[in-house]
């Protein structure tokens, strides 16, 4: 199924992101085998798989969390493999953590001002209360005191200010409602528009087959497969088996 | 009658005014102590080593240079801190992802070394320090010393200076959030190992400070510290490990409570601490204005 044409036609130039080879570990147990991925500027690429499977991991390994991966990892045409963290988030890359990550000491204001701006291009905060207008209302909660749904676009909001262009968005519609998710869909389609590159990791295939450009399907730490988001209609019943739906 | 009201009442002023210079002294180390183990997860054994160390830093740069007292209050606290930072950076470092075990093991052989250098050096006895301001306050019951008031005052200011950039300021919220989950503070592009090594610093630089402000009050000696880390470790759990307004009330209130029981039952002043001590943990084990853990 995998059209190596459309999906790996675009040159180091237009990567955003380019994995190769790469091996991760959580404390001795490995648990990336060798994951082999390129997300392209403006593109919305989702990792797809069962629980367990590494995608999480993936994102982790991006953004320099696991303390011991070894392969490649490219993230605007710099290497940064082993980097510190602290280092890999200014080359570009902003993390949106499964459980969100919304500080409970902070206020909401506090929680979204609290990424720096590392680089131009970023949201301004005009924008991004117009994006989220039930952020501004309720800037002096205490950040864990929002509604799951106000805590997920809280934890998106605040990187979409900081300049990164390459977003990871790690189960970002899990436990919503569906007006909550049809704003967060509605959400990346416009940061598609501004031009950010998105890499999600979904277990909702409904939700990411109406927003993802391209589609990794990772298992026990490998990419076993790909395809495009005009493939899904001919081959549904063979990719709902491999995810187990 | 009226003349043993007045002994009453101007022993009770003195015992209240004891009590809050000790209280001073606690609020200020227990919040150096509180800072440091709410973000590096760290018992720092050697407050009271570095604590003493500020006091000698602070005598030494009078009896060899001639710096008095004034200058004595930022260089020293500035000294200490920057062998905090050393401490930090080649020490503790090494042992975040063990155990609190070991940072707490090392901070307590740190201390002892630190303790030993300096008995070895100047004995037990202990080096008078004179105090920075003469005068005082003469009230109709009793005299008070210029320079306690002075220790009161601006230890308050300190301490809630310190809550306000901690509590109010972005710095803080840095602080805050590097506390709660460091390693996605990290992907933020924040540079959270500096942080908690300027943390570190900022900490036992309290406990240096305290150390020059205590030098007029107390004697400089090298044990001054271990009996003063003892009680402020009892302050930091009755306040509550890590709370920052739990330390700066904690120690002053247990400073007068104990100072004020020296005045009713002076055989129980030495232990009136750890009484209150016992009583918290036994009714409230995360402490006055600590987070239940749970």
């Amino acid at each position: 199924m995998s059209d190596t044409k459309r999906t790996s036609g675009a040159g180091p130039a237009t990567a955003c992101l380019s994995i190769r080879q790469l091996v991760g570990y959580y404390g001795q147990s490995l648990v990336l085998r060798g994951i082999d991925l390129v997300v392209n500027r403006g593109e919305i690429v989702c990792l797809l798989g069962r629980n367990g499977a590494g995608k999480t991991t993936t994102l982790r390994a991006i953004v320099g969390l696991l303390s011991r991966c070894e392969g490649s990892i490219e993230i605007n045409g710099q290497q940064s493999t082993q980097w510190q963290p602290e280092a890999i988030a200014k080359l570009g890359v902003a993390y949106c953590p499964e459980e969100r990550g919304i500080f409970a000491s902070l206020s909401t204001e506090e929680n979204l001002l609290l990424p720096p701006v590392l680089r131009s291009g970023g949201l301004s905060l005009d924008e991004i209360y117009e994006l989220f207008p039930n952020l501004a209302q309720r800037l002096s909660s205490q950040g864990t005191k929002l509604s799951g749904g106000e805590q997920q676009m809280l934890a998106m909001a605040r990187i979409l200010r900081t300049g990164a262009n390459l977003l990871l968005l790690d189960e970002c519609t899990e436990g919503l409602a569906p007006v909550i998710v049809a704003k967060i869909r509605q959400t990346i389609r416009l940061l598609k528009e501004r031009g950010f590159t998105v890499l999600m990791v979904e277990q909702n295939f409904r939700f990411a087959s109406r927003v993802a450009d391209r589609f990794y399907v990772i298992e026990e730490g490998l990419v076993i497969d790909q395809f495009h988001r005009d493939d899904i209609a001919e081959n549904r019943t063979r990719i709902e088996e491999m995810l187990g739906l | 009658m009226s003349s043993l009201l007045e002994i009453s009442i101007s022993s009770f002023l003195g015992q209240l005014m004891i009590g809050l210079i000790n209280g001073s002294f606690y609020a200020l180390m227990s919040l150096g102590l509180s800072i440091i183990f709410g973000l590096l997860h760290v018992v720092n054994f050697a407050h009271g080593a570095l604590f003493m160390l500020g006091a000698f830093v602070a005598w030494g740069l009078l009896e060899y240079a001639g710096i008095g007292y004034w200058p004595a209050l930022l260089i020293a606290p500035l000294i200490v801190a920057g062998i905090g930072l050393l401490i930090e950076r080649l020490l503790l470092r090494r042992l975040y992802g063990l155990d609190q075990v070991y940072s707490l093991l090392l901070t307590f052989g740190l201390a002892m070394l630190i303790e030993g250098v300096f008995r070895l050096k100047f004995g037990a006895s202990g080096q008078p320090y004179p105090s920075p301001i003469k005068a005082g306050l003469e009230l109709e019951m009793a005299f008070i010393p210029g320079y306690r008031i002075w220790v009161i005052v601006a230890s308050l200011a300190i301490c809630l200076t310190i809550w306000f950039v901690i509590e109010r300021t972005k710095l803080g919220s840095y602080l805050r959030a590097a506390n709660e989950n460091a390693p996605l503070v990290r992907t933020f592009g924040i540079n959270v190992p500096r942080i908690l090594m300027l943390t570190y610093g900022l900490g036992v630089g309290l406990a240096g400070l305290s150390g020059v402000m205590a030098a007029p009050i107390y004697q400089v000696n090298p044990l001054m510290g271990n009996s003063m880390i003892v009680v402020v470790f009892a302050v930091v759990v009755i306040g509550g490990m890590g709370s920052l307004i739990g330390s700066i009330i904690a120690g002053f209130g247990l400073g007068v409570l104990e100072g004020l029981t020296k005045l009713f039952l002076p055989e129980a002043a030495g232990i009136v601490i750890f009484i209150a001590m016992i009583v918290v943990l036994a009714f409230r084990p995360f402490g006055l204005f600590g987070q239940d853990p749970r």
